[in-house]
């Protein structure tokens, strides 16, 4: 037996919303830099788009799997109630990622401008598709909605204003030239639209009687508080250049956006079937063996993703092309 | 509209028969891309540079095009088999996340620095990012196949009910995860992808050399002539040793799957009616449509040999009794079962055949001038994958009616809330989409494979590279 000074439950409950919090930021790039894609016209500038990317997104997208893999292992019936009440949405999200992952390895296969064109727009399209699918499944899950609840259209349209407040912090740190400074313009501009929607949501939410309490606890408002301020600093930060406290500004947003929904989510995990963290948890010894693999596994992945980072930092060279 | 369980049961297959072409190759380009990558780095050979840099792109598009199609498998589970999910979550859902963590991860971040770090990380970690690569790949096939032989042979639980709802509860981690059926999968799987990616290269490399009659002249510096040949050659050397390997396994395997799952043998040899000394048709001709639909041993007219089944099934005895179908009260699609085992063996024997004659040509010095052979090489260069298609028709098929055999039926597998129109939605957009993507996938990959390697960088430019872009003009000859 492990001992632990949380229940097995309350443990996997945090890791599954840590992947989901890791999967949104380090994606979040990715996705951000897709949606700023969309709006340069210039072929050399979206090869640099494109280019900044190009190493990390396929490490990024694994998160994903990651997140579904803890949900799946730790809480059966919750991954299988979850995503089968959500079944076209959660098609939906997988069809903005198959065009996301498919659209950078295509681009460069072909020096034609229709092709570019054309792939261009998948790229948009499932960079801009896959996070606003996502965070309206987030915001389902949160408020317990089976179809699709106007909160959770705001949660989503948040989660997009997040990854390009994300995407412009990244881009300012890989690219150089004019493309650079623009990143300022657009993450300001983001960071605003972001803290807009989140009133949105939060005022939604407050419509709902069962989270009007859960609102007025001290951790709810700390994290409200907090992505406040995190919003200053970050604009702040963008616009001096400061390039590394932006990051990290964006990378707190979305930690306290999804330390949020998992305190109001906590303990039940999926309201609808009334399931709770500890109804849900899978039994001894398979949740030990769970607990094992992952604090062995962690660090390793920590430890990989350390090297790659390392491996691409600072800006990519004038000739480098995806 | 179709009934929610078959369009479920056809979209996973659908997406299970795409999805696995991605794995096959990356599986098997990876052992390819750890000897190019070593030989490059120790000879400092422009050859090996190139080898490498080409077949990497390769690499990179299958695993691009491999999880954005696996993510897909993962989700399936929740969406379209919750009832299975919830019921065998704590023994499948581990391998799945673990595989995620342990496997996929270390593929992912080292491919970034596989594919785009040539110039920015040391000759070693460069290496090492190579077999890390490869790991990632093999380790995937090591949890995917742990879950995938739990349901085969399953053991280690226990049944158990968890608010009205059968569950399974992981008893013995041991006897669940070093599951007996685990071995035989995965050496079969591997070097069956090993072996695909041998037959795709060789046919590739005989076809540019088929093709293009100055790769004749080799030592005017001709360097394509030089990288097709060593394409070939590598590619051959590692068909010889996979592919007869590949038989002897699969027929301890076949010994195997009569001891642990005797109704899916009935059906791989279509008996119905339980009997000694069967016979095993290598070639068989159904006589009527009635016998290709619905095959029974007994009506096959073919080339069999006499008690083979009964000998395969038990190791050596041709008059052994193997059981029939009839029972079991219940039969998977036998049809599908039985010619697809048979494509399945017929395609381990023709690569035998065909990297015997190639080994030949080889040594009796005429491996580039044989243009039969050349033709054979070209035609069988997707014949591989075919291979193991069909053989995990035979693995999922054969299975039927059973998810998790003899513990949990398929059709209770599924979701329960989900609509025909849900389910019949999905699978149409499926079927156009994954449709488009194979189309897609074929044509980058065909146009790779046509336009060949990228001239070598000259030695002045492999400290600041560039990126080397051929004409336009020159794409498609």
């Amino acid at each position: 037996m492990i001992d632990l000074p949380v229940s097995f439950g309350t443990l996997w409950f945090g890791i599954v919303f840590a992947f989901l919090g890791v999967f949104l930021f380090l994606d979040g790039w990715d996705f951000g830099v897709g949606a700023i894609f969309a709006t340069r016209e210039d072929p050399r500038e979206r090869e640099q788009c494109l280019a900044a990317i190009g190493p990390f997104w396929d490490g990024n997208e694994v998160w994903l799997v990651v997140f579904g893999g803890a949900l799946f292992a730790a809480f059966p019936p919750v991954y299988a109630a979850l995503f089968s009440r959500h079944y076209l949405l959660l098609f939906g999200v997988l069809g903005a990622l198959i065009l996301r992952g498919l659209a950078p390895e295509m681009y460069e296969q072909r020096h034609d401008e229709a092709w570019h064109r054309w792939w261009g727009r998948a790229f948009v399209v499932g960079s801009v598709g896959a996070p606003l699918l996502l965070g309206i499944f987030v915001g389902n899950w949160l408020v317990g909605a089976t179809g699709l609840a106007l909160t959770s259209v705001v949660v989503g349209l948040a989660v997009v204003a997040l990854t390009v407040v994300s995407g412009a912090a990244f881009l300012a740190l890989k690219v150089r030239g004019p493309l650079r400074e623009e990143m300022a313009h657009y993450g300001t501009r983001a960071v605003v639209a972001y803290l807009a929607l989140v009133v949105v949501a939060l005022a939604g939410l407050w419509t709902r009687p069962a989270f009007r309490a859960e609102l007025l606890t001290g951790p709810a408002l700390a994290l409200v508080a907090v992505s406040v301020v995190l919003a200053g600093g970050y604009a702040v930060a963008i616009r001096r250049d400061r390039r590394y406290a932006a990051l990290a500004a964006s990378g707190g947003l979305t930690g306290a956006l999804v330390a949020l929904v998992a305190w109001l989510r906590y303990p039940v995990v999926d309201p609808v079937a009334g399931l709770t963290v500890e109804s849900a948890i899978i039994g001894s010894p398979a949740v030990e063996l769970l607990t094992v693999g992952a604090a062995i596994l962690i660090p390793l992945v920590v430890t990989y993703f350390a090297v790659l980072y390392s491996a691409f930092s600072g800006p990519i060279d004038a000739e480098e092309a995806y | 509209m179709v009934d929610p369980v078959i369009a479920s049961r056809l979209q996973f297959a659908l997406t299970t028969i795409v999805h696995i072409i991605f794995p096959v190759m990356s599986m098997g380009l990876a052992p390819f891309l750890v000897y190019f990558t070593w030989k490059e780095i120790r000879t400092g050979e422009a050859l090996y540079e190139r080898l490498r840099r080409f077949w990497v792109k390769i690499f990179a598009l299958s695993f691009a095009v491999g999880t954005v199609t696996g993510l897909v498998l993962e989700f399936e589970f929740g969406t379209n088999f919750a009832a299975f999910s919830t019921a065998a979550g704590e023994l499948f859902g581990g391998p799945l996340a673990v595989e995620g963590m342990m496997a996929f991860m270390l593929e992912a971040t080292f491919l970034g620095i596989f594919v785009f770090g040539r110039e920015r990380v040391s000759d070693r970690l460069y290496f090492v990012s190579s077999v890390l690569v490869g790991l990632g790949t093999w380790l995937s096939a090591v949890w995917i196949l742990i879950a995938n032989s739990w349901m085969q042979t399953p053991r280690g639980f226990e049944m158990a009910t968890r608010g009205g709802q059968p569950v399974v509860l992981l008893t013995d981690p041991l006897a669940a995860y070093a599951n007996p059926r685990f071995p035989w999968m995965f050496v079969h799987m591997q070097n069956a992808a090993v072996l695909s990616v041998a037959l795709f290269m060789a046919g590739v490399a005989a076809y540019h050399i088929y093709r293009r009659r100055h790769l004749d002249v080799v030592d005017s510096g001709n360097l394509d002539a030089e990288f097709w040949r060593t394409t070939l050659k590598v590619a051959l050397v590692v068909l010889v040793i996979t592919a007869p390997f590949q038989v002897v396994h699969g027929d301890a395997y076949g010994r195997h799957v009569a001891e642990t799952q005797p109704q899916k043998f009935a059906a791989m040899e279509a008996v119905w009616e339980t009997d000694s000394y069967v016979p095993e048709y290598i070639i068989a001709f159904p006589t009527s449509v009635e016998d290709l639909t619905d095959p029974r041993a007994k009506d096959i007219f073919g080339i069999g040999i006499p008690g083979g089944a009964s000998w395969l099934a038990s190791g050596g005895d041709p008059q052994a009794e193997i059981q029939g179908l009839n029972e079991f009260g219940e039969a998977p699609p036998v049809a599908i079962v039985f010619w697809s085992f048979r494509l399945m063996v017929g395609l381990g024997f023709w690569f035998v055949l065909l990297a015997f004659w190639a080994a030949y040509r080889w040594y009796s010095g005429e491996l580039y001038e044989d243009r039969l052979l050349h033709k054979a090489l070209m035609a069988s260069s997707l014949l591989g994958i075919v291979a193991v298609e069909v053989g995990w028709v035979v693995t999922e098929v054969g299975r039927q009616p059973w998810v998790i055999q003899g513990v949990m039926k398929t059709d209770a597998g599924v979701s329960p809330n989900l609509t025909g129109g849900e389910a019949t939605l999905t699978l149409a957009g499926f079927a156009v989409a994954y449709l488009g993507l194979l189309g897609l996938y074929t044509y980058v990959v065909g146009r790779l494979v046509r336009r060949g390697p990228e001239p070598a960088l000259p030695e002045s430019e492999r400290e600041d590279p560039t990126v080397v872009e051929s004409p336009e003009a020159s794409v498609d000859d």
